[in-house]
């Protein structure tokens, strides 16, 4: 008669179920539904859809494409580091390195232009966590992640690692520009 | 194997307690509440340093603590408490002597042994990775093998639950079916060998690694099999801490189960499906496949998340139509207006049952819709979740269900039964607002393990809205009256076993009294209206979907205003 005794009914499932119950299942089931379709339909209709577009990759490989992207599109250098920032054409492919601890280099695109975005880590697992737009995406070494974006707003977006990754994480801040109209591009 | 033991029967609860299992049980229940200790004391570190005001502790430091609370709460503390929920739900429910005595002490030793290596590794430094150590950053070999060490202990643990239900079944000290707490015990025990197993199998591996005998762990296979151990072990909390609400009801309110077939087929779709939630920390990762990611993360369409929203309607529900029968019977809620508020038994779990709802099961369902996680994932919103679920949730009801354990197991009296009576709520509401001042960073983006939300001495620093820096000391402000509460459970639990009033114990016999057949009670319930036994349940349940829909459909809608991502 009680959830710490055994049950006095041999014949337990055979219980019929309460109405409350009963109701509340149906309900639940439906919602349940719902939410699993959603993301199937987001898939379809939605246009935010994370890319499953990986390639292994070595640290070697993805620096070297990385540097050509550098040495192409290169219009000036910024701070200290005389870190590259990088203008490549829209439809591009882009790249951008996460490393101890910085990213590297600072891209600069176009408004409401698509760019194929290539992450991929030199050492530990790093996160790629755009603000003020608060997208994340997480960055694992060995893996060349291309993600397909279209920046719809114009305006200076950092990037900030948001992957533990030693005692310098709270340093590691990358920048995208976004260029061109100001406001939103549908 | 000899059976030289004794069986003593409580006078308050009439629960009988075999020598051996009692001492097991409180061997494991006392070394998860020094784990809790430790971990506590930590907690201070960790909210100290994020409250940005105060900044307190070295980034060095802070990573170091932040590792050791991570797995001295979600770890040691968690399973060790959870042993020795599964050693009571087998020999005591079930009124049978413990399998093995032997191999369960064994266990124990490993697990204390392990556990101890894993901390000694942290604080010696050099093994700062968090929790999840994700390779390649490594740590020291004996932290991998302090948990290796502990994850054996707690498999054998969760043999030693099989056996002793063998033992009871073979002895014949109960009739027809488990009870429904002992059958939420052995899913937690499945999901248990299932975790555990995952565990070793990327954690051996890993030390290997550490030890230079082999060149490399696969940083993504890492990832997809350590939250396989990661994620699961928190739903054998789930499972457990479910039990508890249900063992609750039943002690507080003599509840009976609304209909066993319910409430067991929904931990039975536990057992399914459950262990598919390693995919929600991969949602934004690369190499996943889409449809590998959907199917996983909604536990093959949200099958567990019907589950949970089945227990979170029958346990109130249960306690409702046992109040109404007593009489509580005005109105919707006469039956929760009447409910016994100062017993920290009851207002712990009935606390723990809301906030796991609505903080952690929204919030959770949230990050695991996989296009919704990329506007979460690895923010301080994370934390924010499985604090909701794992303190509010697991935690406030095993400390709920100490307040029962004290006298029966213990054998005292509460020292402070005033202010036992506070604790819950001093704990369990202060949980609530740093669970939502968390998430609330967490939606402005803030991360989480992250040492400076300044950034100082970055090249390129990002500024937080001001906002932001508001929820972060509110977390502070809030963390700390949470590890005051959680203080006070540590008083009053250490200080009742130590200093607590005897209580007397007459019954003790050489043999197992079973437990008497029961006689079937009249199934149909005449209370509640409409045809509803539990009305009162209902309309919370449904003020609970509202909130979920309207949330849910607001993430959408702030997701569908970012960039495009294809």
């Amino acid at each position: 008669m009680s959830a710490i005794l055994p049950p006095t009914e041999r014949l337990w499932w055979k219980h019929p179920l309460d109405r409350v119950e009963g109701t509340w299942i149906a309900i639940a089931f439906v919602w349940c539904m719902i939410m699993f379709f959603m993301m199937i339909y987001w898939h379809i209709y939605g246009k935010q859809n994370l890319s499953t577009e990986t390639y292994k990759t070595t640290t070697e490989l993805f620096a070297s494409k990385t540097q050509a992207m550098v040495d192409k599109y290169t219009v000036r250098t910024e701070t200290d580091l005389e870190t590259p920032v990088v203008a490549p054409p829209p439809g591009s492919d882009v790249y951008m390195i996460a490393r101890l601890w910085n990213f590297w280099p600072i891209l600069e695109l176009q408004n409401g232009q698509t760019y194929r975005l290539h992450l991929s880590s030199m050492d530990y697992n790093h996160g790629f966590s755009l603000q003020p737009a608060n997208i994340n995406i997480q960055i694992v070494p060995g893996y060349e992640h291309v993600v397909t974006i279209v920046p719809n707003q114009s305006g200076t977006y950092s990037v900030v690692c948001n992957e533990f990754c030693g005692i310098g994480h709270h340093t590691m801040v990358g920048r995208i520009y976004i260029k061109g109209e100001t406001g939103n591009v549908p | 194997m000899s059976h030289k033991t004794t069986y003593r029967t409580c006078p308050r609860s009439g629960l009988q307690f075999e020598s051996q299992a009692e001492k097991l049980v409180l061997a494991n229940a006392v070394a998860g509440v020094i784990f809790l200790l430790i971990g506590g004391i930590l907690a201070i570190g960790v909210v100290l340093t994020r409250w940005p005001t105060i900044h307190w502790l070295e980034a060095s430091t802070f990573y170091q603590v932040l590792t050791a609370h991570g797995l001295d709460m979600l770890v040691f503390w968690i399973i060790f408490f959870e042993i020795a929920i599964l050693y009571f739900c087998s020999s005591t429910l079930l009124r049978c002597r413990i399998a093995t005595p032997k191999v369960a002490w064994a266990a124990f030793a490993l697990m204390v042994i392990g556990s101890v290596m894993n901390n000694v590794a942290v604080y010696q430094g050099g093994s700062s990775v968090m929790m999840t150590s994700y390779v390649p950053m490594m740590a020291a070999p004996s932290f991998y093998l302090g948990l290796i060490l502990f994850a054996v202990g707690a498999l054998i643990g969760c043999f030693v639950f099989f056996g002793t239900l063998v033992v009871a079944k073979r002895e014949k000290t109960y009739q027809g079916s488990v009870p429904l707490v002992t059958f939420g015990a052995i899913t937690a025990a499945i999901i248990a060998v299932f975790t555990i197993a995952s565990g070793a199998i990327i954690l051996i591996p890993t030390w290997m690694l550490s030890m230079n005998w082999i060149e490399h762990v696969d940083p993504l296979i890492y990832r997809v099999i350590w939250w396989a151990f990661g994620h699961s072990s928190q739903q054998i909390n789930v499972a457990a801490h479910i039990s508890i609400w249900y063992f609750v009801a039943a002690v507080v309110f003599g509840a009976k189960p609304m209909s066993e077939r319910v409430s067991r087929g929904a931990f039975l779709l536990y057992i399914v499906f459950l262990q598919l939630a390693s995919a929600h920390h991969i949602l934004s990762d690369p190499g996943m496949s889409t449809e590998w990611k959907v199917l996983n993360t909604s536990y093959f369409m949200y099958f567990a998340v019907l589950a949970s929203m089945i227990h979170g309607l029958t346990i109130p529900g249960a306690m409702e139509v046992a109040q109404r029968a007593k009489g509580y019977n005005k109105g919707l809620f006469e039956w929760l207006r009447k409910a016994p508020w100062g017993n920290p038994s009851f207002s712990g779990v009935f606390i723990s049952i809301v906030g796991f709802g609505f903080l952690g099961g929204i919030s959770g369902v949230m990050m695991g819709t996989e296009q919704l996680n990329m506007i979460i994932h690895n923010t301080i919103y994370v934390p924010g979740h499985f604090h909701a679920t794992v303190v509010v949730g697991t935690t406030l009801s095993f400390m709920a269900l100490t307040y029962f354990l004290i006298p029966v197991l213990f054998k005292r009296d509460i020292i402070n039964p005033g202010l036992a009576k506070w604790q819950p709520y001093l704990f369990g509401l202060s949980m609530y607002f740093f669970c939502l001042v968390m998430m609330g960073a967490g939606t402005l983006g803030v991360s989480r393990r992250h040492w400076d939300m300044a950034f100082s001495g970055a090249a390129l620093a990002y500024e937080w809205p001001g906002a932001a820096y508001l929820m972060m000391g509110l977390v502070g402000i809030a963390g700390i009256a949470a590890i005051t509460g959680g203080a006070i459970y540590i008083y009053l639990t250490v200080g009742s076993l130590l200093w607590g009033k005897r209580i007397a114990q007459t019954k003790i016999s050489s043999e197992p009294t079973p437990i008497p057949v029961g006689a079937p009670s009249a199934a149909v319930q005449t209370y509640g209206s409409l045809g509803f036994a539990a009305p009162g349940t209902f309309v919370l349940a449904m003020v609970f979907l509202a909130a979920f829909v309207l949330y849910y459909f607001i993430n959408w809608k702030y997701l569908s205003t970012l960039w495009g991502l294809s």
